[in-house]
């Protein structure tokens, strides 16, 4: 709750809905024959529409990255460390666009969005969806923003998937490629982790197979579970062991199995939050087009011959304690850039974070996001490549 | 362009037009930005000093923030024309195996050290009986990162060892100078020595 707005901020801002009538087809062959993309922006726009940024948000972003709704928000956006006047990505230079994905639960159409083919909310039927079709919604939006070529297209995590999948896709249409703490696929634990949680949430007698809004149920134990899960996965031990430690909420044991350490009681608290805010069917569906994703898969799972298609410039960060998204896959995507001959920087940044390192202005990375974005703004307004 | 550092200047002369290159221990890569405007060359820096590598993204070179004691398998065998290591084989764990992973990947390697059998460094040891320190070499013997300091003589005894042809040598002084007296006797005079070296 800001009384003041800092100087620093984008400020108060307001998302609009954008419609699309024109069908999309889906990966999975099925296709959405309309829908809405929820869209924030901030910073404007150029005469020659080049200081566009594109931010792709990871399992439960939205396109609520940076700034207020209003006065009473507790928080800004999810990304307000990295975009505002004078921050990494500087609104004075760039006009960036963020997006809630297709299948999300903030505004675009999703699961809890009523399908015009039925008149009913599209509940588990909503169409999975994966990367690429994400990637083809937002070209979609770009082209009605007027945006031919993004300055860059950048995202964390499932976000920075997405700009590999940018640069595959569109090659021409991306300049800049800032992936952090992602992977050009998941490993198989990434997909074990992402399974309990699903079936955290399909067993709950809540669920009803996904059709809990008919019920008037939620499944808020499966969700929370699914939750407290990933949760723990962005954390690292140490950053665990410095938050909680052994902690005793009430300062000692009660010998019973109500939460009695500090770590358990924010675990819940986090896991509450969430299964008030979060769709159960777009957390299935989100978690879906991680597993998923693996663009090699097309290139007879050659990286190489994969990211050879892209034309950009590439940043890629990861985090030392990051054991989601560890530094050994962002080295994956390094060493595939290299043999592929494309123009590369990549830091590995010391922190005590996790995978949640990405959200956090840890000054090393600001100062090597913040260096990057530079040279991208200095290109635009020269008007270069 | 900022002035060239004079080792750079000696080392841009091997280097071919249009090659790709790769610069291990690059700083803030003004070697990599010399040659890619000077000579049209591709390439890699590997650094893992933090500062030097924002430089190096703020420069706008290809900047791999990568240990070279963890080893270059990440490379593939021949994948580069030259492999560049200026001040840093005094520095890594294992020298010897450094090298075999430069002639590894790259046809040619450049490789600047500084000579242990310079004749202060000599007299020092001789005269003060203790580690030699000097404005090349600043640090303490317990404190220095130069872990593997070796002369001339050594390295060029090692190459033979391994069957790495030496290409070209130029020894020069502290201000990477060349001067005819050291010309003399290079072992005893110079003081920094680059290399230019490969197995073929």
């Amino acid at each position: 709750m800001p009384d003041v707005i800092p100087n620093d901020s984008v400020g108060l801002v307001t998302p609009e809905l954008l419609h699309f009538d024109e069908p999309l087809t889906l990966r999975s062959g099925r296709v959405l024959p309309e829908y809405d993309l929820m869209v924030e922006t901030y910073g404007t726009l150029n005469a020659e529409r080049s200081n566009a940024i594109l931010i792709c948000h990871a399992l439960s972003g939205d396109h609520h990255a940076a700034g207020y709704h209003s006065m009473d928000d507790k928080k800004p956006g999810w990304w307000d460390t990295a975009i505002g006047p004078g921050k990494a990505i500087d609104t004075n230079h760039f006009f960036v666009v963020a997006l809630n994905n297709l299948g999300g639960c903030s505004g675009s159409t999703g699961p809890t969005s009523i399908n015009p083919e039925t008149g009913k909310a599209y509940g588990p039927d909503f169409p999975i969806v994966a990367v690429r079709d994400w990637v083809n919604s937002q070209a979609r939006l770009a082209d009605r923003l007027g945006i031919q070529q993004w300055a860059a297209v950048v995202g964390g995590s499932l976000g920075g998937m997405q700009v590999l999948r940018w640069s595959i896709q569109f090659p021409e249409r991306v300049r800049h490629a800032v992936i952090i703490a992602s992977a050009p696929k998941l490993s198989a634990q990434n997909i074990a982790f992402n399974e309990v949680a699903r079936q955290a949430i399909a067993k709950d007698p809540d669920f009803h197979d996904g059709h809990y809004l008919e019920h008037g149920t939620i499944p808020k134990a499966g969700l929370m579970q699914a939750r407290m899960l990933g949760h723990l996965t962005y954390l690292s031990d140490d950053a665990m062991r410095q938050k909680f430690g052994r902690e005793l909420k009430e300062g000692k044991l009660n010998y019973s199995f109500a939460p009695e350490f500090e770590v358990e009681s924010y675990l819940h608290y986090q896991g509450e939050k969430f299964s008030t805010r979060f769709d159960a069917n777009t957390y299935m569906l989100m978690t879906k087009a991680l597993d998923y994703f693996d663009p090699a898969g097309d290139f007879n799972h050659d990286l190489v011959a994969c990211i050879s298609r892209a034309q950009c410039k590439f940043l890629v960060v990861s985090f030392t304690t990051d054991w989601r998204f560890s530094p050994a896959r962002s080295e994956e995507i390094v060493n595939a850039l290299m043999q592929a001959d494309k123009d590369v920087c990549y830091a590995c940044v010391e922190s005590e974070s996790g995978h949640d390192a990405f959200l956090m202005p840890i000054p090393r990375y600001m100062d090597i996001f913040r260096a990057y974005m530079t040279r991208v703004a200095n290109e635009t307004a020269g008007g270069g490549q | 362009m900022n002035e060239l550092r004079d080792d750079l200047k000696i080392i841009q002369q091997w280097i071919k037009p249009d090659s790709q290159i790769l610069d291990l221990g690059c700083g803030e890569g003004s070697l990599l930005r010399y040659l890619e405007k000077e000579k049209n060359v591709r390439g890699y820096g590997l650094e893992i000093n933090p500062d030097k590598i924002t430089a190096c993204i703020a420069n706008g070179v290809n900047v791999i923030e990568q240990d070279l004691d963890k080893g270059l398998s990440n490379f593939n065998d021949n994948s580069i024309d030259t492999v560049i290591m200026t001040q840093a084989l005094q520095a890594v764990q294992r020298p010897d195996l450094l090298l075999d992973e430069m002639l590894r990947i790259g046809d040619e390697a450049i490789v600047t050290f500084p000579n242990f059998g310079y004749w202060r460094t000599r007299f020092y040891l001789m005269l003060k009986g203790r580690m030699p320190m000097s404005e090349t070499l600043p640090y303490n013997w317990y404190d220095t990162p130069n872990i593997h300091m070796c002369t001339f003589r050594d390295f060029e005894v090692l190459c033979r060892e391994k069957g790495i042809r030496i290409l070209n040598r130029t020894v020069v002084d502290d201000e990477h100078k060349e001067h005819w007296t050291i010309r003399l006797w290079p072992s005893m005079l110079g003081e920094i020595a680059v290399y230019h070296i490969t197995r073929k």
